[in-house]
């Protein structure tokens, strides 16, 4: 469960993330949705404990971020825009190093990555070297290595940046087994299918601020549009005219 | 659990390096032998040419030989070689095509019948490199030369040559072979120093600014794991290459050691295991100190290009110690041994010559250089807390 309470961030004289509140529930599926440059990104980093918010508050089941970070990292798991991998560690040994930089018990650190393994097929890729690893490949062994302890809380920025059809299947089909298990889900995108396809909850940012949020029909219907691309347009275009390009 | 954080990273630091062939090729084999070699070769040649100009002809144009030949017949037993002059000898000085050139005016014989001063000409240009040493190597012949038919005319009448010497000047140079051996050898711990830093340059390079452009550093900060724990572990792995090629390049030096002309001029190096096995615990503090600056350096290069530009700046600074140390050798004062890096060089210019070592110099050597880690540590970590240090685009 992830609650954010009038978030603010300025770089200088632009305000980055200007008063952002919402909410991210357990068993659900919540996209940031927001054109380049609406915010998405600072405020995931703010979410993620890697950037200190100017004023506002922001609490991961509980736990205040700014009070406690390190406990807030236990409980998340983060696929941040930058998701570089080690090249010269295979992708095992790349999950492995966050096990251990998350605590974890060697032996318990060893199951759950067979169980990571098993669950992104990645069978075939994990004894390899990462060096020359597909978008894809990236990406499940990022993932993996996002979740070996098990976080409760999962947040990816655009996660299928870059990524093919099929890697982009499989991704979706991921977010809703986490969801399945009950776990809060919140990741950032542009793209209205990936929206209409998963979530359960949409908030949509515009020059940092939310402009909407509600379920993907409840967005349509207070637009009164048939798709949610057309409503994303009216909802953002009320506010700001001419943003998009 | 932060506990053994930093042991995590410096453990996967090493692991990735060891199948890095950049990373070992520079801390096993560049870091170790390029400074050895390097200082064979120079020694040998500056030790090639002392030796050459000792023993060498020195061509000399002489004009009016045929005045004196008893004179010339001497100095060529000397190893002065006869050339034949030109008519303008000052102009062919002046225009360089001479180096040295001796004129017996004409009066000369009838002169050195006489009993009177005969006076010799010597034309060089002192402005020019090496022909001040011609021209002393010139006039100790002719003073030898000077003194003998002195010593024979006075003995022609019956008084004693020493009347003409009321001083003896008896030399005693004090340097111990040792000695001289360790002047040269001035450049030794900025040979040692460059090699520690060679060995953990890469490491540090990759670790930090590498990280950082491929993207890894920001997903990594977000383990719950302070920065701090993160950085002492990138640290000690640097720490550990650079140690790893300093004692590669110790032992590198110990064999070139045996290369080295030494009995040929007189020399004698002191670079027996007892002086190896005394400098590498010494230089251990100053390895830390390297590994921890060269972090802090590269920490906030955007890129390893970046990186490796500000690092050469850093190889630079203990150059300038080394290089003062060598060409102005200064008396060694107690501050010296409370500024890191001068204090290492200087107890290894000691154990070089064979000299005692103050304990009170290496307590403070190696208290005042652990200080400097931690002031240089916590600097880093100030700059690790920076919001932007993560944030790779």
């Amino acid at each position: 469960m992830i609650v954010v309470e009038d978030l603010r961030k300025s770089f200088g004289a632009t305000r980055a993330v200007d008063g952002v509140s919402f909410s991210a529930r357990d068993g659900q599926i919540t996209a940031l949705l927001g054109a380049n440059g609406a915010g998405k990104t600072t405020t995931l980093r703010m979410l993620y404990t890697l950037m200190r918010p100017d004023s506002g508050r922001i609490l991961v089941d509980g736990i205040d971020v700014q009070h406690d970070p390190l406990a807030v990292r236990r409980v998340l798991g983060v696929l941040p825009d930058a998701r570089g991998l080690y090249r010269r560690l295979t992708a095992r040994e790349n999950i492995e190093y966050y096990g251990a930089l998350q605590g974890l018990a060697p032996a318990r650190a060893r199951a759950r990555i067979d169980e990571l393994i098993q669950m992104l097929s990645m069978q075939d890729i994990a004894g390899r070297r990462t060096e020359g690893f597909s978008q894809g490949e990236r990406l499940k062994t990022a993932l993996a290595r996002a979740l070996i302890h098990e976080p409760r809380n999962v947040l990816l920025d655009e996660p299928t940046n870059g990524l093919d059809v099929m890697s982009t299947r499989s991704l979706r089909e991921f977010l809703r087994r986490l969801r399945a298990e009950g776990q809060c889900v919140l990741f950032s995108t542009h793209i209205m299918q990936e929206v209409a396809a998963l979530c359960d909850q949409v908030v949509i940012i515009a020059r940092g601020r939310v402009v909407a949020e509600g379920s993907p029909d409840a967005l349509r219907e207070r637009a009164g549009e048939a798709s949610l691309e057309e409503a994303f347009m009216k909802l953002i275009g009320a506010r700001a005219l001419g943003e998009l390009s | 659990m932060s506990r053994s954080a930093a042991w995590i990273v410096f453990l996967k630091e090493c692991r990735e390096s060891l199948r890095d062939r950049r990373i070992l090729i520079n801390a096993l084999l560049i870091g170790p032998l390029l400074g050895p070699l390097m200082f064979v070769i120079v020694l040998r040649l500056t030790v090639a040419r002392q030796i050459e100009q000792a023993a060498r002809p020195l061509p000399v144009a002489v004009a009016g030989a045929a005045e004196a030949p008893n004179l010339i017949s001497a100095l060529e037993q000397q190893g002065l070689q006869l050339l034949a002059a030109p008519a303008d000898l000052a102009g062919a000085v002046r225009s360089q095509q001479l180096d040295l050139a001796l004129r017996i005016p004409a009066g000369y014989a009838d002169a050195w019948r006489a009993g009177r001063p005969a006076q010799v000409e010597l034309f060089y240009d002192s402005s020019r490199q090496g022909v001040v040493a011609e021209v002393q190597r010139l006039e100790g012949m002719l003073q030898a030369y000077s003194q003998r038919n002195a010593a024979l005319r006075l003995m022609a009448r019956g008084l004693s040559p020493t009347l003409a010497a009321p001083i003896l000047v008896a030399p005693r140079d004090q340097a111990t072979p040792q000695g001289r051996g360790a002047l040269m050898f001035a450049m030794l711990p900025y040979f040692l120093v460059f090699t520690a830093l060679i060995g953990g340059m890469w490491l540090a390079i990759d670790s930090t600014a590498g990280e950082r452009e491929r993207g890894s550093l920001e997903p990594l900060l977000i383990n719950p794991v302070p920065r701090d724990r993160i950085l002492l572990g990138k640290v000690l792995a640097t720490a550990l290459f650079g140690s790893a090629s300093l004692t590669l390049g110790l032992l590198a030096f110990m064999i070139a050691g045996r290369f080295l002309p030494g009995d040929q001029i007189g020399l004698s190096f002191n670079l027996g295991p007892a002086v190896v096995g005394a400098t590498l615990p010494l230089m251990l503090p100053l390895v830390l100190l390297i590994a921890v600056t060269e972090i802090l350096v590269t920490a906030f290069a955007k890129s390893a290009r970046e990186a490796q530009a500000h690092l050469a700046l850093v190889q630079i600074l203990p150059a300038i110690t080394s290089v003062v140390l060598s060409f102005a050798p200064i008396k060694a004062a107690l501050w010296m041994y409370v500024v890191p890096l001068l204090s290492q060089q200087l107890i290894i210019l000691r154990l070089l010559r064979g000299e005692p070592i103050a304990a009170l110099a290496v307590t403070l050597s190696v208290v005042f250089t652990l200080a400097a880690v931690l002031a240089v540590f916590f600097a880093a970590r100030r700059s690790y807390a920076a919001e932007r240090l993560a944030i790779s685009s």
